[in-house]
C-alpha cells in the first residue's frame, strides 16, 4: 500500500469499468449477451468522448432497462418506435449523438415499418441491433429473426417456412436502399468477435459525428434462457447454426475503408 | 364431465379457447397475456384444435387478420393487453362496425408511460367507446366462464359484436386457482356454429365490407351499433341464465353482495370485488357496518337501470375506479353518477391500483369506513380521492 502511494503515477490500470457503465447488478440472464454490448458501448462513448452529448432509445424488450445501466441520458419508446423517437430527437438536436437499441422484435418485427424508413431517410443516427433470434422478455415466442426449424414459445415444433416465413437478414434487407451509410453483423462469441463488434460499434458513432447517415450494428447474441442451453452451447449455437442464416461481416460501408481504429 | 382443475387465469381463457376451438388465432406476444398464447399454441401443436395459428408481427396486424378471419366467415378470436391493445385501436372500430363477433380476452395491464406490466384497467377503459361488449371477470372461474359465454353473445344474431372478455393482469393472469371446467362436448354443444349468413365467402351473395360512405350513410351504420348494442343485455342474461342451467354457475350483468339490506355499497370491476366482498362480510360481523358490494360484470354496454336499481337502498355509494380519465375522474364513477341522475343519496370515487400498486384487505375495510364516517357527518368532499399514493 505504502509502495502504491509512493509511486501513484506509476499505476497504469489494465482493466476498469468505463464511466458511464454503472456499478449495479444486472437483471439479464447468466450468459446472455446484452451485458456484453452494453459495456461495449459504455467503452465507444467514453473513448470518442460523446457521453455527454450522447441520448439513447431504449426498446421493449429485454433492455428495456438499459437506461438502469448505461448512465447518459435516455429515453423509452413504444414497442418498435425507436427510430421514429430518435428522428425527433436527432432533427431537433442534429449536435447530440442519438443511438437506438434494440432487440428482433422490436426493430424487426412490430418496428419494421420505422425501421425501414428511417434508414430510408437516411437519419444520422446509430442503431445497436442484439439478434438473438426470439423474444428474450416475454419469454421466448418466435421472432422474426427465428431460424428454420427453431422450436419456440409460439412454434413448439419449429419455425416452418410455409406458416411462418423464412428469417429476416435485416442488414441484408437494409442494404436494398440507397441511403445507409454502414451496414454490418458481428457477434460476441470469442474475445476476438467481442473485439470487432467494438470495432464496428465505434465505426457507427463515428460515422454519426461525420454526419455520414444512417449505421446499423447488428450483433447475434446469445439468449440461453430461452434456446435452453447453457451459455456456452448458446456460443456454439451462434457460430455453427446462426452464422449459416445470419453471415457475419461488412454488408454496406458507403466509405468502404476501416478508418475507425483507436 | 365437469371436473376440478388449477389453472392460472391465462391459462383457464386458454383452456377455454380450446374447447372453444376457433377457426383462426392470431397471436403476438405482450406481458402479461403472453403464457395464454403459450398454452394456446402447446395446444395446437398437439392437434388439440383444429385452429389456424397465425404468429403476426404485431397487434394492429393481429385484430386486422382476426377481423378478415371473422368477415370470411370463421370463428375468429385473438388475446392482447395494455400497449397491445391501444395498437389495436383503430381495428377494434372496424371489428365491432363490420359486425365481427370476435372475442378476446385482454389481460388488463397499464398503459404506458411510465411503462409498467402491472394491473390497471387504463387499456379497456380507454377503448369503451369501440364498440364492444365488455365482461370483466373477478375470478380464474369467471375467465373462463366468460370466455365460453362470450360466444355465444358475440354471435347472437340480435348482436353480431365483438366481446373483450377482461381480467386482471397478473392478480389472475399468473395466479393458479382451483375453478370448474365443463366438458368439452357441453361447450362444443353450448356454443354451436357460427352461423355468418353475410360472408366473404358466400360466393351466392357476394359482399363489401367497410366501403366508403360520407355523409350519405356512415350515420346509418353507427345507428345500427347502437341498436345491437341494445339489445345486448338481454342476450347476456340469457346466456347466463343457459350457462347456469348447463354449470350451475348462472351469470347476469351485476353480481351484487349482501346488497339487500346494505347502508354502504361499494362498486367495482374485476378482481378487487373479491376482496371488498371479504372487506364487507368482516365489517358486518366486527364493526357492524351494514355493507354490500356491487359487482359489474358487464362494464358495455352500461346496465344502468339495473345498477340503479341495487343502488336504490343504500344510504351512501363507493365506486372503485382502477384508471383514470384526466381532467374528469374515475370512468366507472361518472357512468355511474349520470346513470343515477336525481338520486340524492352521495356517491364517492376512489381512484386505486394504478400500476398494479396492491389494495389490500384493510385498504378496502378503510374505504368501507371512510364512507361511513362521509355519511355520518355528510361531508363527502372530496368526490374523487385516491387510495394509496404518495403525495
Amino acid at each position: 500500500m505504502r509502495t502504491q502511494q509512493q509511486t501513484p503515477s506509476r499505476t497504469v490500470p489494465l482493466y476498469e469499468r468505463p464511466a458511464a457503465l454503472l456499478d449495479v447488478p444486472a437483471h439479464y440472464c447468466s450468459g446472455c449477451g446484452h451485458g456484453t454490448v452494453h459495456r461495449l458501448v459504455a467503452e465507444v462513448l467514453q473513448e470518442l468522448d460523446i457521453r455527454e452529448k450522447t441520448i439513447g432509445i431504449a426498446p421493449v424488450g429485454c433492455a428495456v432497462l438499459a437506461y438502469d445501466y448505461i448512465d447518459i441520458d435516455w429515453s423509452e419508446a413504444a414497442h418498435g418506435r425507436p427510430p421514429a423517437v430518435a428522428t425527433g430527437l436527432k432533427r431537433v438536436h442534429p449536435d447530440k449523438i442519438v443511438f437506438t437499441y434494440q432487440g428482433d422484435g422490436d426493430l424487426a418485427s412490430i418496428g419494421m415499418a420505422e425501421t425501414l424508413h428511417c434508414a430510408n431517410r437516411g437519419e444520422n443516427i446509430t442503431t445497436i441491433f442484439i439478434n438473438n433470434a426470439i423474444y428474450g422478455m416475454t419469454s421466448g415466442q418466435m421472432a422474426p429473426t427465428t431460424l428454420v426449424g427453431q422450436k419456440t414459445a409460439t412454434t413448439p415444433l419449429g419455425r416452418q417456412p410455409a406458416t411462418e416465413g423464412h428469417p429476416i437478414r435485416m442488414c441484408e434487407l437494409l442494404n436494398q436502399l440507397e441511403s445507409p451509410a454502414l451496414l454490418a453483423r458481428v457477434t460476441i462469441t470469442t474475445p476476438r468477435r467481442v473485439r470487432e463488434t467494438k470495432r464496428f460499434i465505434k465505426k457507427a458513432f463515428r460515422y454519426q459525428m461525420q454526419g455520414v447517415g444512417f449505421s446499423m450494428v447488428e450483433v447475434l447474441s446469445p439468449c440461453p434462457t430461452y434456446w435452453h442451453m447453457s451459455p456456452i452451447d448458446s456460443f456454439r449455437f451462434i457460430e455453427d447454426e446462426m452464422v449459416r442464416t445470419f453471415p457475419l461481416g461488412v454488408v454496406r460501408d458507403v466509405r468502404n475503408r476501416d478508418d475507425a481504429a483507436d | 364431465m365437469a371436473e376440478n382443475v388449477a389453472l392460472t387465469g391465462n391459462d383457464s381463457a386458454a383452456y377455454a379457447l380450446r374447447q372453444i376451438n376457433p377457426d383462426v388465432v392470431a397471436a403476438y406476444p405482450i406481458t402479461p397475456q403472453t403464457e395464454l398464447m403459450h398454452k394456446f399454441a402447446a395446444y395446437v401443436a398437439d392437434g388439440e384444435v383444429d385452429t389456424e395459428l397465425v404468429r403476426v408481427e404485431s397487434e394492429h396486424s393481429a385484430m386486422s387478420a382476426t377481423v378478415a378471419a371473422s368477415l370470411s366467415g370463421a370463428r375468429a378470436c385473438t388475446a392482447t393487453s395494455a400497449n397491445g391493445l391501444a395498437l389495436m385501436w383503430e381495428i377494434l372500430y372496424i371489428a365491432s362496425s363490420t359486425r365481427c363477433p370476435i372475442v378476446m380476452p385482454v389481460v388488463n395491464r397499464a398503459l404506458s408511460a411510465p411503462i409498467n406490466i402491472h394491473c390497471d384497467h387504463s387499456d379497456t377503459m380507454g377503448a369503451r367507446d369501440s364498440g364492444w361488449i365488455q365482461l370483466y371477470s373477478e375470478n380464474c372461474q369467471e375467465a373462463y366462464d366468460n370466455a365460453v359465454q362470450a360466444v355465444r353473445i358475440a354471435e347472437h344474431p340480435d348482436v353480431r359484436l365483438p366481446v373483450m372478455v377482461c381480467l386482471d393482469g397478473f392478480i389472475l393472469s399468473h395466479t393458479l386457482e382451483g375453478l370448474e371446467v365443463n366438458d368439452d362436448q357441453d361447450v362444443k354443444d353450448f356454443i354451436g356454429t357460427l352461423d355468418r349468413p353475410d360472408s366473404l365467402l358466400n360466393v351466392d351473395d357476394p359482399e363489401t365490407f367497410g366501403m366508403f360512405t360520407l355523409q350519405n350513410y356512415y350515420f346509418e351504420f353507427k345507428k345500427q351499433q347502437v341498436d345491437a348494442m341494445e339489445k345486448v343485455p338481454a342476450v347476456i342474461e340469457q346466456v347466463g341464465q343457459e350457462y347456469g342451467e348447463l354449470t350451475g354457475r348462472s351469470y347476469g350483468l351485476l353480481d351484487p353482495y349482501r346488497c339487500e339490506d346494505a347502508d354502504i355499497i361499494l362498486v367495482g370491476l374485476g378482481s378487487t370485488t373479491g376482496t371488498a366482498k371479504q372487506a364487507a362480510d368482516d365489517l358486518r360481523e366486527e364493526e357492524g357496518l351494514k355493507c354490500g358490494v356491487l359487482k359489474l360484470r358487464t362494464f358495455r354496454p352500461f346496465p344502468a337501470e339495473q345498477v340503479c336499481r341495487v343502488l336504490s337502498g343504500a344510504d351512501i355509494t363507493g365506486v372503485l375506479d382502477r384508471a383514470v380519465s384526466f381532467g374528469l375522474g374515475g370512468p366507472l364513477f361518472h357512468e355511474l353518477r349520470s346513470a343515477r341522475y336525481g338520486e340524492t343519496a352521495p356517491m364517492i370515487d376512489f381512484i386505486y391500483g394504478l400500476g398494479g400498486r396492491d389494495l389490500s384487505l384493510d385498504n378496502v375495510k378503510d374505504i368501507f369506513r371512510s364512507l361511513a364516517e362521509a355519511r355520518d357527518s355528510g361531508q363527502t368532499e372530496p368526490t374523487t380521492r385516491f387510495v394509496g399514493v404518495r403525495e
